[in-house]
């Protein structure tokens, strides 16, 4: 007697924002195929619609209220999860209102990188639902994948295939670990469920100590924490700016949305073992960034470790645990994915002669002669130092605030004194621009009016979050309620 | 005047500034005189704030509260009393005779200068009549970026080097107030179940005495005691003021200063009695070491604006030695001299500006016999400098005189040290006033110079007016403050009692 083949309910409904961004894509592919061949601006445009569409179907389930799982519980789409579609999905709509006329003007136009943009939105939206470790590693492997090419997307410069190849071989190498860690815990709990992990893991045994670990290496990959942060300067370097954007914000935000579920859902009973290893690795992440970013005199890698400092800010959040904390992150992530895609956005649409403007000293001068870009650019990066009243600081207040309700006072001392440190470099972008006169030809704006588009919207969430924060931080506070139920 | 008046007060130059940026293309000259009618009538505005302002009551007044984040306990509230006063009729008042001095001064971005001035303006304001520790933090952050650009864009050679050092050094002190304004916040709300950053209320609770306290009020006393500078954090203050272009010393001077010790007053005072009452001692040695320090080395500039700037540092000094002595006299004493050194010290560098306008340089040794080429200059010179250094009639007379009585009441060797600063005073503003005044005019240069013009008269017009009205009435100043600060000192004495009591 075989027992009757019980079929999992399908419910396609958990699936609905990725479904919609996923399906964008095979249209995108399919139009790819079709004339005109020497213009792929429209593709963009539906890519960026689908994104649009993504968000709004996003906002219409938070409106609903419901929470829906699927296939037994692997999927789950709650509040936690829809949070991050939101953040996602303005990570993927401000890169590719980014990308459309930076990539024609650097002659790499396809169609492919739209598609394949969509399909690390997808995988990313996948990882805020992931309720189960397989989903969890499915889903990164097709965000890591589409951003592996993406990265080496400029065929003809060397250093874009660097990056790519360096990302790959790194990534994969973290995938390792990663699977390592699943397979750990799937032996020492009989499951890979985040919820049946909960149950079990409790016993502390030293196979899930080990898997926890295990996971936390691959996760610090994903997420750039200090000591797994090495690929992230070349690869920002390397790659095309708009997909430096997309990397420094959706990946992240993918990455941290499953970081979140897993160590809070299935590993909250290790709570103590996890938040004493990341206070370690959130002074290390944001002290290396910060110090290191002080030496940078390319704007692209100067970003790079400034997203890493601003990792270990993340962290901070994590350790203090609970809602405030878990609330924090998530207000944080939404506020660094306006200001960093804003500050990568201007990158992108700077030129010195043709050429990308990279280096510091490109942009000396550029008050006069592009206030208005300077102006932006000036505004990003203020709010990443975390000046009121930018949304940087209203984040940054959360985050520490946090710490210091659940007795990191330390730990928040630490990380306010790294952003004081992290002001000089920020700042000497803006004594550039602001108080120096630029020699020969200097950076310029390179029009583009979906660029210009990008800016206005991360300036009006810099803007906004910093005056208005109340709403959107009540939204996160609403979003991790699921989680630590 | 009903509500919202201290809010159009405190954006009216916010406004002016945005509506300046978003103008296209204009002639500087209309550039500057909108800015002036701006900050004309922010001050205007201001005045019912002193007329209407009791001054019988410690309450404060002219209120508004609105929600801002709830759920975090953030509130937009606005209020000012006896001790905010001052202070905010002070900016309104500095920051038009800023802007009229830099008329010439400034020939190149003259939009953005204005445009920031006037942002500067608002934010200072923001931090005086803040009654919301959230709020007041962000004022106090956001007014760094406009600062930092005015030294950093309008400064001498050393620009970079000096906007970045001064917002460095207040940054680091305002990340560690941060944090405690944090660890109060929720020490409170752990402690009474309300979570809030609002500060009547934060200010009627006790904070437990104990290592907490204590770093707690280290915390906002480096923050406070960078911006004021107290000894030994004033080292950013002569590279700023002598980068700065002459309207941003002047709002520096001025204005910005007082911002460290109005948090003492506001703050740290209240909130952390106890921690003030036993790091008393080592402020007073400080305050002492910082007024004959700075006297000192004042005397070997041969700058004029490093001058004045190190005697900033001994005048201030003097505001913290009051404001510790946790007495009427030192307190209102400390205030009246906040109030002083931003006008006398503010027309100082006026002073300095325009002849540095006219000769290019501030050494002492370049200039000598003005008083024949220059001589209503070389007057208005005189009269600044005789209140700088506390000539009874004129400003600087009263708030030292009470500080040193506040500070005889605590120990006579303190008034007595400190009354060293005052001869150390005469000293250099002396000698530099004989070096550059009197005698014969050793430099041809010096021949051709132009006396005041209209323009100057005008700026300096007003400030003399104040500096003579206070020396000879100073109770149209302290008669609004006295109520508020007796209450201030009944507040701190009766928290350390009830706190020793448990």
């Amino acid at each position: 007697m075989s027992p009757a083949l019980a079929f999992p309910a399908v419910d396609l409904g958990a699936l609905l924002p990725a479904l919609v961004v996923v399906g964008t894509a095979g249209v995108v592919l399919l139009l790819d195929l079709l004339p005109p061949r020497d213009s792929k601006d429209h593709l963009g445009a539906i890519a960026l619609a689908g994104v649009v569409g993504a968000l709004i179907v996003t906002v219409w389930l938070w409106g609903r209220g419901v929470e829906t799982r699927a296939f037994r519980d692997m999927v789950v789409l709650d509040a936690f999860a829809l949070f991050f579609a939101v953040v996602i999905s303005y990570a993927a709509g401000l890169a590719l209102l980014i990308s459309i006329d930076y990539i024609r003007r650097h002659t790499a136009q396809a169609g492919e990188y739209y598609a394949l943009v969509l399909f690390a939105t997808t995988g990313m939206l996948l990882l805020a639902s992931a309720n189960d470790l397989i989903v969890v590693f499915l889903a990164l492997e097709l965000m890591s994948l589409s951003l592996y090419v993406l990265a080496g997307f400029f065929t003809a410069r060397l250093a874009s295939s660097e990056a790519s190849m360096k990302y790959f071989l790194l990534g994969a190498f973290a995938s390792g670990f990663f699977l390592y860690g699943i397979a750990l815990l799937y032996g020492a709990t009989g499951s890979t469920s985040l919820d049946r992990i909960a149950v079990a893991a409790a016993d502390r045994s030293p196979l899930v100590l080990i898997g926890l670990g295990l996971l936390i290496v691959g996760f610090g990959f994903k997420i750039s924490a200090v000591p797994f942060h090495m690929w992230a300067p070349d690869v920002y370097e390397g790659a095309p700016t708009s997909v430096t954007a997309f990397i420094a914000t959706g990946s992240k935000a993918g990455a941290f949305a499953a970081l979140i579920r897993v160590l809070v859902v299935g590993l909250g009973a290790l709570r103590a073992d996890w938040s004493a290893l990341f206070w370690a690795l959130a002074v290390l992440t944001m002290t290396l960034g910060n110090v290191v970013a002080l030496a940078q005199t390319n704007l692209k890698r100067m970003l790079a470790y400034s997203s890493i400092a601003h990792v270990g800010y993340m962290l901070v959040g994590l350790v203090a645990g609970g809602p405030a904390g878990a609330g924090a992150v998530l207000f944080y992530l939404l506020a660094y994915t306006f200001t960093t895609a804003g500050a990568f956005g201007v990158i992108a649409l700077s030129q010195r002669m043709g050429e990308e403007a990279v280096d510091v000293g490109d942009y000396a001068g550029l008050a006069r002669r592009h206030p208005v870009l300077a102006a932006a650019l000036a505004l990003f990066l203020l709010s990443l130092i975390g000046i009121p009243p930018l949304a940087g600081f209203v984040a940054k207040v959360y985050l520490f605030g946090s710490a210091v309700r659940a007795g990191f006072v330390w730990l928040a001392v630490i990380a306010v004194l790294n952003s004081a440190v992290a002001a000089y470099y920020y700042l000497r972008v803006i004594v550039y621009m602001y108080m120096r006169e630029g020699e020969g030809a200097g950076a310029d704006y390179a029009p583009s009016f979906a660029g210009g588009m990008a800016l206005a919207i991360a300036l009006a969430g810099v803007v906004g979050l910093g005056l208005l924060p109340a709403p959107f931080a009540d939204l996160a506070q609403a979003a991790v309620a699921p989680l630590l139920r | 005047m009903g509500p919202g008046l201290l809010s159009a007060v405190t954006f009216l130059p916010a406004l002016g500034a945005l509506a300046l940026l978003l103008l296209p293309r204009a002639p500087a000259g209309a550039l500057r005189a909108g800015g002036l009618a701006v900050a004309v009538a922010t001050f205007l505005l201001s005045l019912p704030l002193y007329v209407g302002f009791d001054g019988a009551s410690a309450a404060y007044q002219f209120e508004e509260q609105l929600h801002w984040i709830p759920s975090f306990g953030v509130s937009y509230h606005l209020g000012i009393d006896g001790i905010s006063l001052l202070l905010v009729l002070l900016t309104t008042f500095i920051t038009p005779i800023a802007l009229a001095s830099a008329w010439h001064a400034i020939e190149e971005r003259t939009k953005e200068f204005v445009a920031t001035m006037l942002l500067l303006e608002t934010g200072m304001l923001g931090v005086f009549v803040s009654l919301d520790l959230f709020l007041f933090f962000v004022f106090w952050e956001a007014m760094l970026v406009p600062m930092y650009l005015v030294i950093g864009v309008w400064g001498g050679g050393q620009r970079i080097y000096a906007a970045v050092k001064f917002v460095l050094y207040t940054m680091v002190g305002s990340a560690f107030m941060l944090v405690a304004i944090l660890a109060l916040y929720y020490q409170h709300g752990a402690a009474t179940g309300v979570f809030t950053f609002d500060v009547p209320t934060l200010a009627r609770w006790v904070v437990p005495p104990g290592p907490g306290q204590t770093l707690m009020f280290l915390a906002f006393a480096l923050a406070f005691a960078i911006k004021v500078p107290l000894f030994p954090f004033h080292t950013w203050l002569p590279d700023a003021h002598v980068e700065a272009p002459t309207a941003g010393s002047v709002i520096l001077a001025g204005v910005l200063l007082k911002m460290g010790t109005y948090g003492f007053l506001r703050f740290c005072l209240p909130f952390f009695p106890d921690a003030t009452l036993a790091f008393a001692p080592l402020v007073f040695a400080l305050a002492i070491v910082g007024i004959v320090y700075g006297a000192l080395v004042a005397t070997a500039q041969p700058d004029l604006k490093k001058l004045v700037a190190y005697s900033s540092v001994s005048h201030l000094g003097f505001v913290m030695l009051g404001l510790f002595t946790l007495n009427q006299q030192g307190v209102v004493g400390g205030l009246i001299q906040m109030v002083s050194h931003g006008l006398s010290t503010g027309a100082l560098f006026l002073m300095v500006g325009m002849i540095y306008e006219r000769r290019h340089t501030r050494l002492i040794a370049d200039f000598g016999g003005l008083w024949q080429v220059i001589p209503a200059f070389s007057a208005l010179f005189l009269v600044v400098a005789l209140s700088s250094l506390g000539l009874p009639g004129l400003n600087g007379f009263v708030g030292e005189f009470l500080i040193l009585v506040g500070a005889f009441r605590v120990d006579p060797l303190l008034a007595a040290l400190a009354t060293t600063g005052i001869i150390f005073a005469a000293v250099y503003m002396l000698w530099m006033y004989q070096r550059v005044v009197f005698g014969e005019v050793r430099h041809e240069a010096n021949r051709g110079l132009r006396d005041l013009t209209p323009r100057e008269w005008a700026v300096l017009a007003p400030v003399l007016l104040f500096i003579v009205w206070i020396g000879v009435y100073p109770v149209a100043f302290t008669g609004k403050t006295e109520a508020t600060v007796e209450a201030l000192l009944q507040q701190v004495q009766g928290k350390a009692t009830r706190a020793l009591a448990q």
